[in-house]
């Protein structure tokens, strides 16, 4: 019983991931690219919380670092966004080579 | 019985809050579908008895974060683009691929798993016990605070960090 919804969790954040994935390859926004990349990180995030369960809960901790970090680089990343936004007049992916030689 | 039928709705709402983001055209409202998906996964959370990280889920990612993104979206009024970001039909195909595949990679592998039993019998069982002796926060915060303190100390100079790059990076330069 439990360990039926723990294969379903599993199965839901592999779901997820790929959602995230596919999201980062076919938008071109640069916000929503980085929506998909916190969903990502919430998928990994629910994996870590099944395996809490039978392998302890430093996963858990595991998690809260995660969300730590997550929200550091969203603030890093947004500001970001918005230098770029001011240099390029829009925030669509394409239009950025700043690192492109 | 009603634990399944609660995980069935909560996972139906997050798969369905994450297909529309990427789906929906408009990023106000991609933005609250993920929130939607955030939601249900705290909800899923609960259910798997990690009450504590399901607040935090609900506080940072729903409450904070998404502000954030809410706010940088008003900022830059890309709230009523018309446009379609989308990329091509060719790369969309190419992404359906990569998505299908990597989920069918990993849901093989953990029904694969399954059957191998790495999840062990007692699953969830240990887990319980140290909810039921030190409660939700306490379970966390006792190997938060003394076998991972520095990580926990290192935390915190990160976000200071971030806060003074995300300052530096944002300001509007002098002319």
């Amino acid at each position: 019983m439990n360990l039926d919804i723990e294969n379903a969790a599993l199965i839901l954040s592999a779901f997820l991931f790929a959602v995230g994935t596919a999201g980062v390859l076919v938008r071109r926004n640069a916000i929503i690219v980085f929506m998909c990349v916190e969903l990502m990180l919430n998928a990994v995030n629910l994996t870590l919380v099944v395996f809490s369960r039978s392998l302890g809960l430093e996963a858990q901790v595991l998690v809260f670092f995660v969300m730590a970090v997550a929200a550091a680089e969203a603030a890093v990343g947004l500001a970001i966004i918005i230098a770029i936004f001011r240099h390029y007049e829009g925030v669509d992916v394409d239009r950025f080579n700043l690192l492109r030689w | 019985m009603i634990e399944t039928a609660f995980f069935l709705l909560f996972a139906v709402l997050a798969a369905g809050g994450a297909i529309m983001m990427i789906a929906s055209r408009n990023p106000v409202a991609s933005l609250l579908y993920l929130v939607l998906a955030f939601f249900a996964l705290s909800g899923i959370f609960v259910l798997l008895d990690a009450h504590f990280l399901a607040a935090v889920q609900v506080i940072v990612y729903a409450g904070a974060i998404m502000v954030l993104f809410m706010f940088v979206i008003m900022l830059l009024n890309l709230g009523h683009r018309e446009d379609i970001d989308m990329r091509s039909h060719l790369t969309r195909l190419v992404a359906l691929v990569v998505g299908s595949g990597l989920f069918a990679l990993i849901a093989a592998l953990v029904l694969r798993g399954e059957q191998s039993s790495l999840a062990g019998d007692e699953s969830g069982v240990v887990v319980e016990a140290i909810l039921r002796s030190r409660g939700a926060v306490g379970a966390i915060a006792e190997p938060l605070f003394t076998s991972y303190l520095v990580p926990f100390e290192l935390t915190s100079l990160l976000l200071l960090v971030a806060i003074v790059g995300a300052i530096v990076l944002a300001r509007r330069r002098a002319p």
